[in-house]
């Protein structure tokens, strides 16, 4: 794991600011989607062995929450953006 | 296949040691077996040894892309017990702790099985509470259990800080019964068992392709090439999701990393293995002096078999909190395993949608006590198509059910045991 992350924020920060939630490519589905949907979402993961991508909380620093794409076997990480830019017409 | 023997080690001392035969060959891969495991690990070899020796098996491989051992088998820190509070899981652990206690004469392989005890502390009285109906819950199964007070735990572990602010001692729950056994002998022991009655153990061979026609498996593409099978078992731990995959199956497992620890050589220093409460704790003493302890998963989805300084401070903090004079042991090594981490923190043993593929896997950070239940009832399923009596509850379709086996009654969170 990289000791530091650069925060699209804050900078280069230590990693223990951060609190890692989980993987930020599983698509909460809707309240009525099927009970199948709701498995897959709860439950499933792709758990790849490689590139991923996850859901990062800058707790002790600006409190946004961040998409950081990392390899899971070099720990490599390719790039950190806050989660706004993942919806739709997001800015930033 | 050679008997070890106090009478076998004497005349091969008296011999210069020459005679002694390798545990197991290095087999070349035939072009199909009955039965192929992937996985070499305590689970698969358990599996192989099983099959053969139990059901009848002769025509069985197991493949591993690595070495015997190079897996959690030969990483973990050792544990052995059956203090598991659900109907689900504790008949299982127990099964495996039975399985324990005869294992060295079955398989004629001296594994170190110590029955030196695992106590659990208590910090507060609503804990306590929750360790007697854990022990309640395990009698009930005909397992042992005690619950000890303070001045009874004191009388064990003297050393430990009993004041401390956050987490004073109270008390703890004790299984008799559990202790811990030697890790690497345990893979070599099931390894030598399964060659020796005609499976074939086949190292530095990966799995990199399932082949299939419909819904049945034909066979393995491998790094050594194509091998066919009737039946496909799959057994690789940390690295379940990825075989997994090329079966077109998606787990409800997440690879995180977990550490572990070793110190110097100590004279006798703990002669049980205690957990303390801040998060997760524990230690143990090995055979060669080392204090043996760690922690908790770091703590975010990993296949390097390293982890982070971050948590390396929190165990020592954790171990320094529990018992002081920590502070003055160094240590040694320190190293990573990875663990398949399944959502309630219970595994699946299981067949799946492909009508001759089955799987074995979600072991968190508790599978090497379960090595002897888990290939046993694996071999079980695998041979019979259906479950063995203890690991009912291991259904991959459980989470979809509703029938999550949830210990710590936590939720869905890759990151329980
Ligand atoms: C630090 C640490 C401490 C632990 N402490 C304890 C403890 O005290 N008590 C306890 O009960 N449990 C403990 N565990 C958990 C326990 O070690 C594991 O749950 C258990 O060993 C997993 O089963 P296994 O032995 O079959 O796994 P492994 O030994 O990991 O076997 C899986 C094998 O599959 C092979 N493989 C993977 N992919 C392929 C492929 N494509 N082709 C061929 N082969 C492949 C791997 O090389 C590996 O050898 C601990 C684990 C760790 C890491
Ligand atoms: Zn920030």
């Amino acid at each position: 794991m990289a000791s530091l992350i650069t925060c699209p924020h804050c900078g280069r920060r230590p990693t223990q600011e951060f609190t890692i939630r989980s993987d930020a490519s599983l698509k909460r589905p809707a309240p009525d989607a099927s009970q199948a949907d709701w498995h897959d979402y709860v439950f499933l993961r792709p758990n790849p062995r490689g590139r991923h991508s996850e859901h990062w909380h800058h707790s002790a620093g600006c409190r946004r929450w961040l998409v950081v794409e990392r390899d899971t076997v070099t720990h490599e990480v390719y790039g950190v953006r806050d989660v706004v830019s993942d919806l739709a017409g997001g800015a930033r | 296949m050679m008997r070890y023997s106090a009478f076998s080690v004497f005349l091969q001392g008296l011999t210069g040691n020459k005679g002694w035969a390798s545990a197991w060959g290095s087999p070349t891969p035939k072009s199909h077996y009955d039965v192929i495991i992937v996985g070499g690990g305590g689970h698969g070899l358990s599996t192989a040894y099983y099959l053969a020796k139990t059901f009848g098996f002769r025509n069985v491989a197991v493949l591993e892309k690595g070495y015997v051992g190079s897996g959690n088998v030969g990483r973990n820190t050792t544990i052995i017990r059956s203090n598991y509070l659900l109907p689900g899981n504790n008949p299982f652990y127990e099964l495996s702790l039975k399985l324990w206690e005869g294992l060295e004469q079955d398989f004629n392989f001296n594994a170190m099985v110590s029955q030196r005890g695992v106590l659990n502390l208590y910090h507060s009285d609503g804990q306590r509470d929750d360790y007697a109906r854990r022990g309640n819950a395990m009698r009930l199964h005909g397992v042992d259990a005690e619950l000890l007070d303070r001045e009874q735990v004191r009388k064990m572990v003297p050393f430990m800080d009993f004041d401390n602010a956050r987490f004073p001692i109270q008390g703890g729950l004790l299984q008799r019964r559990g202790g811990t056994v030697r890790h690497d002998a345990v893979a070599w022991g099931y390894a030598r068992g399964a060659a020796s009655r005609g499976v074939d153990v086949i190292q530095h061979c990966e799995v990199t392709g399932i082949k299939r026609d419909g819904y049945r498996v034909i066979g393995v593409e491998t790094s050594r090439g194509f091998i066919g099978c009737d039946k496909l078992a799959l057994a690789t731990a940390g690295n379940s999701s990825v075989v997994a995959d090329l079966a077109g199956i998606r787990l409800p497992i997440e690879s995180h990393v977990l550490q572990a620890f070793v110190s110097e050589g100590l004279k006798p220093f703990i002669d049980t293995v205690v957990t303390f409460g801040v998060g997760h704790f524990y230690i143990s003493q090995s055979d060669k002096g080392g204090l043996v302890f760690g922690g908790d998963i770091d703590g975010y989805n990993s296949y390097a078999q390293r982890g982070n300084l971050a948590m390396v401070e929190h165990v020592a903090e954790a171990g320094v909190s529990m018992i002081p004079a920590l502070a003055r042991v160094r240590t040694l090594r320190s190293w990573g395993g990875i663990m398949d981490m399944s959502m309630d923190g219970s595994p699946i043993i299981d067949r799946t949608h492909l009508d001759n593929l089955y799987l074995n896997a979600g072991w968190c950070y508790g599978g090497f006590k379960a090595t002897p239940a888990s290939g046993y009832c694996f071999a079980h399923l695998i041979a019979r198509n259906e479950p063995q009596e203890t690991a009912r509850a291991f259904r991959l379709d459980r989470f979809e059910r509703g029938y999550a086996i949830d210990e710590r009654g936590a939720g869905p969170m890759p990151n329980l045991h």
